[in-house]
């Protein structure tokens, strides 16, 4: 058999199959290596005979014995019935009494155990690009631009910390699966902005990033193929990768929305995500991945970036604000109120986030605009300056610099005194 | 006799193909349509969405119900599909060998009534990703 589609066949088993030994042995590493020895036998069994029918029961039967085997090994002088793992009969069929409940809670779980709320982000992300969607470490440590030893540290301690967490094995109830569902769709969407907010020269590296959160959007989906929120993350996803070759000039910077070559955004993934919202919408149970699709959608739907329909897009963000209260969505609905009802009450909007956003890149520079607008040349130019000491990607910087230029100003910051 | 040639596979696996990979799969595709297309002997080129975007519509004894997702829940999905007119069975299957069938599955069924429809956006009957 081809070997390129028996690696895509064993990746695809994964997520399915190291849930399922994590169930049996409670321990992502062990889970991870008897995954990786089944598989490996499995390129030798598979590769004569060809992929068995439920080649993902085949491979969590080895995995299971190739892990109890170990342990028989391991604990051959100190072996007692209580430390004698779960099941004693190797050949049991557990695979087969799996209801898809059973599976879906195996899944969740172990989604979950990596997006555990208790780890810190980077380490989240981390950890389910190396579990879940089985990348190597020297993969993951290119996409985020760490060394390799930076990126083996974060994983071993993220997976210590969970090691001290206390995941609940037993089947979850609603509540907690709901709970689950929530930490793991943000999480996905958390790894999406990492690939997505890449800084400039780095972007064309961060495209896989993007490409396996949707990949993982997808997977939760098909798990959970009712739930309008995932619905929603997944359109989210996919609106906003449309425009990933719009995104990067020819020299690799990023190029912000408003002057993005159109024609360029891939109409098929704008197809897709915007099925998947209408689907979500007609559930009536709205939510912020769906409204943030909604907004998306908005934009993907304007041929120019004149033809915005901003009334909506300042609606939509009203009601992100009321489901997802936040100083950020505030200052995206100003952007939004500028288009429509021009500068000064967008700016009025801004005032009472001063002192949740004043370290904000992107506060500075919204209100810079806004105050130019209105001819407080002074004060814009205060306001620039500040978002160029937050931060700010390349194609960010830019876009201020040529604001302060057009003020007739030095776009050259004076050192500190 | 025109042919629908339907295309089944496990679209958790499509979804873990590389980029080359999903290259050189959609080249055997094109070189599937070129000689149909060439004796004007293809009728309908087909590629769905994946499962994921498709609602069934159920019949009950109070009212009808829009599920989520394909008609059945299966371990390969129907991933697309072909209309192509062959002279015998024989031909269909010589000339679907040329697809990709290291994993999934193609049916071959023959089709019974086929009108081509009535549509707006005419000619070229093509709607596709850029």
């Amino acid at each position: 058999m081809d070997p390129h589609w028996l690696s895509a066949t064993l990746s695809a088993a994964r997520p399915r199959v190291v849930a399922a030994l994590f169930r049996y042995f409670r321990d992502l590493d062990e889970a991870e290596d008897c995954f990786q020895e089944a598989s490996l036998r499995a390129l030798r069994a598979w590769g004569e005979r060809g992929v068995p029918d439920d080649g993902i029961s085949w491979l969590i039967k080895v995995g299971r014995n190739i892990g109890l085997d170990r342990y028989r090994k391991q604990s051959r002088y100190v072996a007692s019935e209580e430390t004698e793992p779960v099941a004693s009969d190797p050949e049991t069929e557990y695979v087969a009494q799996l209801d898809a409940q059973d599976y879906r809670d195996d899944m969740l779980r172990l989604l979950f155990t990596c997006c555990h709320p208790t780890l810190p982000k980077p380490q989240q992300v981390a950890l389910a690009l190396k579990v879940i969607a089985g990348l190597r470490v020297e993969e993951i440590a290119k996409a985020f631009l760490v060394r390799v030893k930076t990126m083996e540290q974060r994983i071993t301690r993220a997976k210590r910390a969970l090691g001290q967490a206390r995941i609940s094995h037993d089947p979850p109830s609603s509540a907690e699966r709901d709970e689950r569902l929530k930490a793991v769709s943000t999480a996905i969407y958390l790894l999406f902005n990492e690939g997505y907010s890449a800084a400039a020269g780095e972007a064309h590296i961060r495209v896989s990033i993007c490409e396996e959160a949707i990949r993982l959007a997808r997977l939760l989906l098909r798990l959970f193929p009712t739930e309008a929120e995932i619905m929603g993350l997944l359109s989210l996803c996919l609106i906003q990768h449309s425009r990933h070759r719009a995104r990067l000039d020819a020299s690799g910077d990023i190029v912000l929305l408003e002057h993005q070559d159109r024609g360029h955004w891939d109409r098929g993934l704008i197809a897709e995500g915007s099925v998947l919202l209408e689907k979500a919408l007609r559930k009536r149970q709205p939510g912020p991945f769906q409204i943030q699709a909604a907004i998306a959608s908005v934009h993907a739907q304007a041929r120019t970036a004149e033809q915005t329909d901003w009334a909506e897009i300042v609606r939509l963000y009203a009601l992100l604000e009321r489901v997802h209260p936040s100083p950020v969505v505030v200052l995206n609905r100003a952007v939004a109120v500028a288009k429509v009802d021009g500068p000064a009450a967008a700016l009025s909007l801004l005032e009472p986030l001063e002192a949740k956003l004043s370290g904000y890149f992107h506060y500075h520079g919204v209100r810079g605009a806004l105050l130019a607008d209105l001819g407080r040349r002074e004060e814009a130019l205060a306001a620039f300056r500040l978002a160029l000491t937050h931060g700010g990607t390349a194609a960010e910087t830019t876009h201020i610099r040529q604001k302060i230029e057009e003020l007739g100003a030095n776009p050259v910051i004076p050192p500190p005194a | 006799m025109l042919y629908s040639v339907l295309i089944y596979d496990t679209e958790s696996v499509i979804d873990a193909l590389s980029e080359e990979e999903h290259k050189a799969r959609l080249d055997r595709h094109l070189h599937f349509q070129d000689d149909p297309r060439d004796q004007q002997e293809l009728g309908a080129v087909v590629k769905l969405m994946p499962t994921t975007t498709a609602v069934t519509l159920r019949g009950g004894p109070i009212e009808d119900t829009v599920l989520d997702g394909p008609f059945a829940e299966t371990k390969e999905q129907l991933l697309g599909f072909y209309l192509i007119e062959c002279p015998s069975l024989e031909a269909a299957v010589q000339q679907v060998k040329k697809l990709p069938l290291e994993t999934g599955a193609v049916e071959i069924r023959p089709v019974a009534y086929f009108e081509g429809g009535n549509f707006k956006n005419g000619s070229p009957l093509v709607i596709s990703d850029p």
